[in-house]
């Protein structure tokens, strides 16, 4: 199993997986992908172009979490959202497919700019999973009690991994 | 100049509320899926404080559910919370009070 993130050369990472890890990042980032549309969703060719998306709060609640409204009064989110979504998610996406074209088996080398980007999609996928598995901030105790043949126990344990990754690449840039 | 038939870009604010001495704020709220160290390290990241006072942010997200971390003018504010929404924070904006 992956010993998590060291520092490498100018500012970048040293990480080394296995090929179920690999896989298994694949998966989860691709989960993303596949969530997260590109932001040129309107239909005005104008408004395309301008980068100017949706106003209206996702109704998936991972959506809504990766997306958060700016503002407690609903016009001036709508007018923020307008204004920004579209760029948010053409940012995670291309976070996403950074992942996705460096996470290979074996020992990697990260620049700092794609470990930028592993950082903000590891993220990504913990609010995706925590929001759908509904975690609380006792997670990794709720975890040491769970019986191994509890439905819930694999979906934890990844988090809970995707958790110490996430936390090594932390400590490997400071 | 506008064009006919297509909205200007500029988004109208309400002005009746708004006083211009009074510094607008980004708070961050705590929630149960961000890490505590990672926190701590976009704090200094995107605003470039010293480790100590973004632990300090940081504590105050977890420990009293949210934080100022940054004010001045609305349009910086919201950049702010633009970048902090790309890092997966839970970032808002508001006016002083």
């Amino acid at each position: 199993m992956s010993t998590g993130f060291s520092p490498g050369a100018e500012g970048g990472v040293v990480v080394e997986f296995d090929p179920a890890e690999v896989s298994i990042l694949r998966s989860l980032v691709g989960m993303i992908l596949g969530m997260v549309e590109p932001g040129e969703t309107g239909s005005d060719p104008l408004e395309r172009a301008l980068g100017i998306g949706a106003a209206k709060v996702p109704d998936d609640p991972v959506l809504a979490r990766l997306f958060p409204s700016a503002y407690a009064d609903e016009e001036q989110a709508a007018e923020f959202r307008r204004y920004t979504e579209a760029a948010l998610r053409d940012g995670k996406r291309a976070d996403a497919r950074a992942v996705l074209d460096s996470v290979a088996s074996g020992r990697a080398e990260l620049s700092a700019d794609q470990a930028q980007a592993w950082l903000r999609a590891l993220n990504d996928v913990r609010l995706a999973l925590g929001t759908r598995l509904e975690i609380t901030e006792e997670v990794h105790e709720e975890l040491a009690d769970m019986a191994e043949d509890d439905p819930r126990y694999p979906a934890y344990m990844m988090y809970d991994w995707l958790t110490y990754l996430q936390d090594s690449l932390v400590r490997a840039l400071w | 100049m506008n064009v006919p038939g297509i909205a200007p870009i500029e988004t109208e604010r309400p002005t009746t509320d708004v006083r211009p001495d009074v510094p607008w704020l980004t708070i961050v709220w705590n929630d149960p899926v961000n890490l505590m160290s990672y926190v701590t390290y976009v704090f200094q990241k995107v605003f470039g404080y010293p480790k100590e006072k973004a632990e300090r942010l940081m504590l105050d997200v977890h420990q009293k559910g949210k934080a100022v971390v940054s004010s001045g003018a609305r349009e910086e504010m919201e950049r702010d919370a633009q970048i902090l929404h790309s890092y997966g924070l839970w970032a808002t904006v508001q006016q002083d009070s």
